[in-house]
């Protein structure tokens, strides 16, 4: 089974929820809590993530980074993971 | 900047002048739009750079596509010209604040024609409050250069790009519809003695090697609108040392002739008239309309002195000089509008008018 | 959710293209999804330091302040005139053009039909959102028949205020247009169209072919008055209609 994950840059979203219209797994939904910006921002709620990477692009900000499973063959040229904090 | 020229001399129209000196000054591109009495200069680089340049040449679809265009590739670091007549250059108002406000050096040529609407195809001065003071929205100005001879249509190119280019802001050749047609004998500058260098902020694509440059006029922050504002100003302040302008006997005249472009042609004729009728009157030609050279006007302006301005228009550079006079002369104004030219006898017979009422000594 | 990123691969991320700034666009404005898309094919082909775009005015007045090429910020309406003064100076550079309803539909029409008809080497995006977003919500050319905005408040009348424009199908008449499409950006199926037709036109830029032509179908959640979500399936329900997604002009070699 392929597993994924979202990082999503909550002080960027803006809650305007595309991208939880847009994942077919139901893994996101609106927070509870505010960001800086006053907007219920976009998290993971399930941990049955494909990384699919629907929900990047369609999300307006940019506000999320996708990652998945590395297939074994390809896992020894993982690229950096440094480029975004939630 | 010494322009070099041609050993022998060329007969050409103003316009077609003005049109060779762009070919020898690397103009990079030009944009136009036809309008009498201007159109020699598009019809000229269309025939004339396909066979000797690179350059682009492109007949718009507007003076308002024009003057755009003009942002476009002036932003993008060519050396850039457009030209039009009064009713088009209205037309490009809204561009040249655009260009005055982002800081991108061009040459733009207005031939101007009798006015307001679509006025007449005969020559008049009637654009000058539009070139001297802004023209389109915003605080700015821009360089202006009034040509009185063929000569100069050609080399007020390589002066308008220089000052463009070196200033960062449009200059304009403020010349009119007799200058652009008349044919007259012109040394024409030489070709690639106008140098050109590379703008480190044109939009050219970013390298690794340097931050995105935008071109924009666009400042939301108050506060940093303001600064761009006061950059601007400083710019026009230090553009005054550009201030340029012909002096004819004022020495010792007791009337001032003042005039610019074509009417100064007139004027001199005037003063030649007049000394030998044994009236003292000399000229002052502002050559530079912006900066306009009011120091020297300043500097003439003395009780027993008379001004008389000279405009084929309804009175407009005259309030430049009595700002500079500042009520220290009186200042007078004759005027022909509509394509009409005064003619050497009309403003003779007022400078003999004004002598008998202010009691003018006749040596 | 806790999830550990150590042992996977980064699939998608902000293109490097797109600055850090965060946009000023309202929640769920298909503007954001747009640049990003533009910048991603641009980052993806390698052409960053050899490309040059034109902003409008209208909502994308601030285009240049997110995408990391050098740009220059257009008069209303001229963008595609200042586009072609840039592309005409540096022909073998990429030059695109962003311009919404208003600006390229409404006080620029001559610029954009002749822009075309000239078969300009450029691309010129086309954002049609059937309104005015950045002045509050007024009508725009492409409103929509009987669409409520701040001046149509008793929705558009097609009799006194003209029809909606199709300005793509207008210029997909002329010569100068090599390739001519519709998209959208509102689902994940669309934003990979779009994404392929934006690299397609890059492609035929590079060969010089003439005007590459994409109206992106988008949504104006604030100047609608409804949520994103809302604002999607209306555009959908109201907008496709009559703005149909789809390709409209095609070349034989691109098929």
């Amino acid at each position: 089974m392929i597993t994924g994950t979202v990082i999503i840059a909550t002080e960027i979203c803006k809650g305007c929820e595309l991208c939880i219209a847009s994942c077919p797994q139901n893994s996101l939904a609106l927070s509870s809590s505010i960001n800086r910006k006053g907007y219920r921002y976009a998290e993971l709620v399930l941990d049955n993530c494909t990384g699919c990477i629907n929900c990047a692009l369609v999300c307006p900000d940019s506000a999320i980074t996708v990652y998945r499973q590395a297939k074994p063959a390809k896992r020894a040229s993982s690229p950096s993971l440094s480029a975004q904090t939630a | 900047m010494s322009i070099q020229h041609d050993e022998s001399p060329k007969l050409m129209k103003g316009n077609e002048a003005l049109a060779e000196a762009a070919i020898r000054a690397n103009m990079q591109a030009y944009f136009g739009y036809p309008i009498t009495p201007q159109s020699e200069i598009l019809e000229y680089l269309t025939e004339q750079v396909p066979k000797r340049s690179k350059a682009v040449v492109l007949q718009a679809e507007s003076e308002v596509a024009s003057i755009n265009m003009i942002y476009g590739a002036g932003g993008a670091g060519a050396r850039v010209m457009t030209s039009s007549s009064s009713p088009g250059f209205s037309l490009m108002q809204e561009g040249i604040s655009y260009i005055a406000a982002a800081e991108i050096p061009c040459l733009l040529v207005n031939v101007q024609r009798g006015g307001p609407g679509l006025g007449t195809i005969q020559p008049a001065q009637g654009d000058y409050f539009q070139a001297t003071k802004g023209g389109g929205h915003g605080d700015y100005h821009i360089i202006v250069l009034a040509p009185n001879s063929v000569q100069e249509m050609a080399d007020f190119v390589f002066e308008g790009f220089r000052l463009a280019e070196e200033y960062r802001m449009p200059a304009l050749i403020l010349a009119d519809g007799a200058i652009g047609q008349m044919m007259e004998k012109v040394y024409l500058p030489k070709e690639g003695s106008l140098p050109f260098t590379q703008h480190d902020w044109a939009t050219t694509g970013k390298p690794k090697s340097r931050e995105r440059n935008f071109i924009t006029s666009l400042h939301m922050e108050p506060d940093k609108m303001e600064s761009v504002n006061l950059h601007l100003q400083d710019k026009y302040r230090k553009l005054r040392k550009e201030e340029r302008y012909e002096l004819f006997k004022v020495k010792d005249a007791d009337i001032i002739l003042v005039a610019f472009g074509l009417t100064a042609r007139v004027c001199t004729k005037v003063m030649d008239l007049a000394n030998e009728k044994g009236l003292r009157v000399g000229v002052v030609r502002p050559i530079t309309l912006y900066p306009f050279p009011s120091d020297i006007i300043a500097s003439l302006a003395t009780p027993n002195r008379v001004f008389l301005t000279v405009e084929m228009n309804s009175g407009q550079m005259v309030e430049d000089v009595r700002l500079a006079v500042n009520g220290k002369s009186p200042v007078y104004f004759r005027g022909r509008m509509g394509g009409m030219i005064p003619t050497p006898e009309d403003i003779l017979l007022e400078v003999e008018a004004l002598a008998e009422k202010h009691n003018l000594i006749q040596v | 959710m806790e999830t550990k990123i150590d042992s996977m691969e980064l699939v998608y991320a902000k293109p490097e293209t797109l600055t850090d700034t965060p946009m000023h666009y309202c929640p769920g404005c298909g503007h954001g999804v747009a640049h990003k898309i533009l910048m991603e094919v641009i980052d993806e082909m390698g052409i960053t330091e050899n490309t040059i775009g034109v902003a409008p005015v209208g909502c994308s007045v601030f285009a240049y302040m997110y995408m990391n090429v050098d740009m220059q910020e257009a008069a209303h309406g001229r963008a595609s005139a200042a586009a072609t003064g840039i592309k005409r100076v540096l022909p073998d550079k990429f030059v695109f053009s962003y311009q919404g309803d208003g600006d390229l539909a409404a006080i620029g029409t001559a610029e954009t039909i002749h822009t075309v008809n000239r078969g300009e080497n450029i691309l010129m995006v086309f954002i049609n959102n059937g309104i005015y977003g950045m002045t509050g919500g007024q009508m725009a050319p492409t409103s929509l028949a009987g669409m409520k905005t701040s001046t149509s408040p008793y929705g558009r009348d097609c009799a006194t205020m003209g029809t909606p424009i199709k300005m793509t199908e207008l210029i997909a008449n002329l010569p100068g247009a090599y390739y001519v499409t519709r998209q959208s950006v509102h689902t994940p199926a669309a934003v990979r169209k779009l994404k392929k037709a934006i690299k397609a036109s890059f492609e035929a830029q590079k060969q010089k072919k003439g005007t590459c032509f994409i109206e992106i179908v988008s949504n104006c959640p604030s100047g609608w008055k409804m949520t994103p979500l809302e604002s999607n399936d209306w555009m959908e329900k109201n907008m496709f209609p009559y703005y149909t997604p789809g390709d409209i002009k095609v070349p034989q070699e691109m098929k």
